[in-house]
């Protein structure tokens, strides 16, 4: 049997790859301080409140973060239009007949585990799929209602013009109480979102068997040679712009996923 | 607020009748200029309204209620709070406290509200049922026809306790008579929200004399409510915030840590929720209050506070997943019905795709065979 050649294509780039393992890390660090300023332990000690001040730092720890997630953010923002194919924003929305064919692919071969009778190279997205793509986007609002509803109710705890921004959803949602609870709430969606992701992750770079998780420490994936168009300037190991397989069939060339 | 051709009494010529002496108002307006939070400075101004300004006329109206912010009313720690605002600034209308009854009474109410009209103003207490107008009658009319007619002239209206603010108690879920608090029902006017079950009568006290002083609202949040008294968290002024930084927790009422004083937060208090001045201010004569007397704060002066049970558990249960079900039993069990699928997934993914599998990994091993060592 003969085996497939593979070229090293460039996916994500560093500011991607910061961003990714900046927000990870903030999403871990902000779900377990949460968890224990939601409920904290219970300890008796000897020592007078004045000599300790274990749950002020934590609470310190849980504000000092999601100021450094909610900046990571602004600037996948910024990198969202500066950034490349794989990184724009462009890449996240479903507009085109293709994309939402491939969300039908994803759905048929990934989620639901069919085989395909014929096996199109071209169905395996070199960046994100578009399912993967809309997940971030639910991930994206999800951070949303996390920077309103956090920084509304630290908007007291502060002088800052930043957190005030977000007062007025105090008011709106009715009070703390509200506002707690859904902030609450949401942080469990990001433990579902964290769960199924390192777990498609997995999935993919078992079943394809291209880097899908090196990927996001090198920034490089592995896509089979007969993708790339036949040109010499293709025989250099790097490119930093992969092109679709074959140009007559992908006649737009800010389309990703193929 | 009153005109110059007004016959009757300044506030200040009213408590020297009454038997006060210059002493006390003197004293009465430098209290009631700290809570407002007004500067040392501005005390003069204080005594100069209360002694030239005339009387404000108030209807009082009582709707769905238990009365107890009446109750507190009155039982603020100045004798003058309640007599100057209760007996002097010309209520003429309350249902609990005026002597008059009957048409007498009510032919009193429709005298002011056409005498005064565009002046007076109208403190509310108690919501009002939208369901159905017989759910609350009063002299045969509706609270909802009152409050209308009553809102028409008023100047400005105060929103007393959490029924007339938020609802309260009769608004809780299912809110079988629509108890509806009145800013949703007058959009004309401006409304002052000063709840609480009940509010601290020296809120009440330093609202009224904030508006007879200065002529105009006390600067409001963006719920209504007096920012002098309402914006800081009861939890930013309690006593024991010491205890919840240094990370000292009760875990019953009963424990250690209860009895050591530690921080309430873990037994249900609301205090981190609530924005009330209870932890300064205190209640009866400043002589306590609830975290204080060790029971946690139950935010009863925050939106849906009832519905936000149970009182004595962080965690607020979620409607529709049963009672006792708070957002981390769910999100456990959630996570792990996930889990259990990513497995079974993961599985039923090597069975199904175990033809491309057996490939690739042939292929591999192919390649590794050929290697050159």
């Amino acid at each position: 049997m003969e085996s497939r050649n593979f070229k090293r294509v460039y996916v994500w780039e560093l500011p991607v790859r910061i961003f990714h393992w900046i927000n990870a890390l903030c999403i871990l660090v902000l779900a377990i301080t949460g968890f224990i300023i939601a409920d904290p332990v219970a300890i008796l000690s000897n020592a007078e409140a004045s000599e300790s001040y274990w749950f002020g730092t934590v609470r310190f720890i849980h504000f000092a973060t999601a100021y450094v997630f909610f900046f990571n953010m602004l600037l996948r923002i910024y990198w969202a239009f500066a950034g490349n194919k794989y990184a724009s924003w462009k890449a996240f929305l479903p507009f085109s007949k293709k994309r939402w064919n491939n969300i039908l692919h994803v759905l048929r071969i990934d989620i639901l585990l069919q085989n395909e009778k014929v096996h199109d190279i071209r169905n395996i997205s070199v960046g994100h799929n578009m399912v993967a793509s809309l997940s971030y986007i639910a991930l994206f609002v999800l951070a949303l209602v996390q920077v309103f509803t956090g920084f509304a109710l630290y908007a007291d705890n502060s002088d800052w013009f930043l957190p005030d921004l977000f007062a007025w959803v105090v008011p709106l949602l009715g009070g703390d109480f509200a506002v707690r609870k859904v902030h609450h709430i949401a942080t469990w969606f990001f433990i579902f979102f964290t769960i199924v992701h390192v777990y498609l992750v997995f999935y993919h770079d078992w079943l394809e068997g291209r880097g899908e998780v090196s990927s996001m420490f090198g920034g490089y994936k592995f896509i089979r040679e007969d993708r790339l168009k036949k040109t010499p300037g293709n025989t250099k190991e790097k490119s930093e712009q992969p092109s679709e397989s074959k140009p007559e069939d992908n006649p737009k060339e800010d389309e990703i996923i193929v | 607020m009153a005109t110059k051709t007004d016959t009757r009494e300044t506030y200040y010529e009213s408590i020297i009748k009454q038997g006060y002496s210059r002493r006390d108002f003197m004293k009465f307006a430098t209290y009631i200029a700290a809570y407002m939070g007004v500067e040392t400075s501005m005390i003069g101004q204080v005594v100069k309204s209360l002694e030239t300004t005339y009387r404000v006329p108030v209807i009082w109206e009582h709707f769905q209620e238990c009365t107890c912010c009446s109750e507190s009313f009155i039982r603020s720690d100045h004798p003058i709070v309640s007599d100057i605002i209760l007996n002097k600034i010309s209520l003429d209308y309350t249902l609990t406290l005026m002597a008059a009854s009957g048409h007498q009474a009510e032919a009193a109410k429709h005298e002011t509200m056409e005498k005064y009209h565009g002046d007076y103003i109208l403190c509310v207490e108690g919501s009002v049922p939208m369901a159905n107008d017989g759910y609350c009658c009063i002299a045969g009319r509706s609270a909802r026809e009152l409050l209308l007619e009553s809102a028409k002239g008023a100047k400005a209206i105060i929103a007393w306790g959490s029924c007339a603010s938020n609802g309260c108690v009769q608004a809780a879920y299912p809110n079988p008579t629509e108890a509806t608090p009145i800013h949703k029902i007058i959009k004309d006017k401006p409304i002052i929200r000063v709840p609480g079950c009940p509010p601290i009568g020296e809120v009440m006290a330093g609202i009224i004399v904030h508006m007879i002083t200065f002529d105009r609202l006390p600067e409001l949040d963006g719920l209504g409510r007096p920012k002098a008294f309402y914006a800081k968290r009861v939890h930013d002024s309690c006593y024991r915030r010491p205890y919840y930084d240094a990370g000292l927790f009760a875990e019953s009422f009963d424990d250690e840590n209860a009895k050591e004083g530690y921080c309430l937060y873990k037994v249900g208090c609301r205090g981190p929720m609530t924005y009330n001045a209870c932890g300064t201010i205190r209640w009866n004569n400043g002589v306590s209050f609830p975290i204080q007397s060790g029971h946690g704060c139950i935010g009863c002066s925050e939106e849906d506070f009832w519905d936000n049970g149970p009182f004595y558990e962080r965690l607020t249960s979620l409607g529709g997943f049963g009672i006792e079900s708070s957002a981390d039993t769910i999100g456990k069990v959630a996570a792990g019905v996930l889990a259990g699928g990513i497995a079974a997934h993961a599985i039923a993914a090597n069975v199904s795709k175990r033809k491309e599998l057996k490939d690739r990994n042939s292929r591999g091993r192919d390649n590794e065979k050929q290697l050159d060592d």
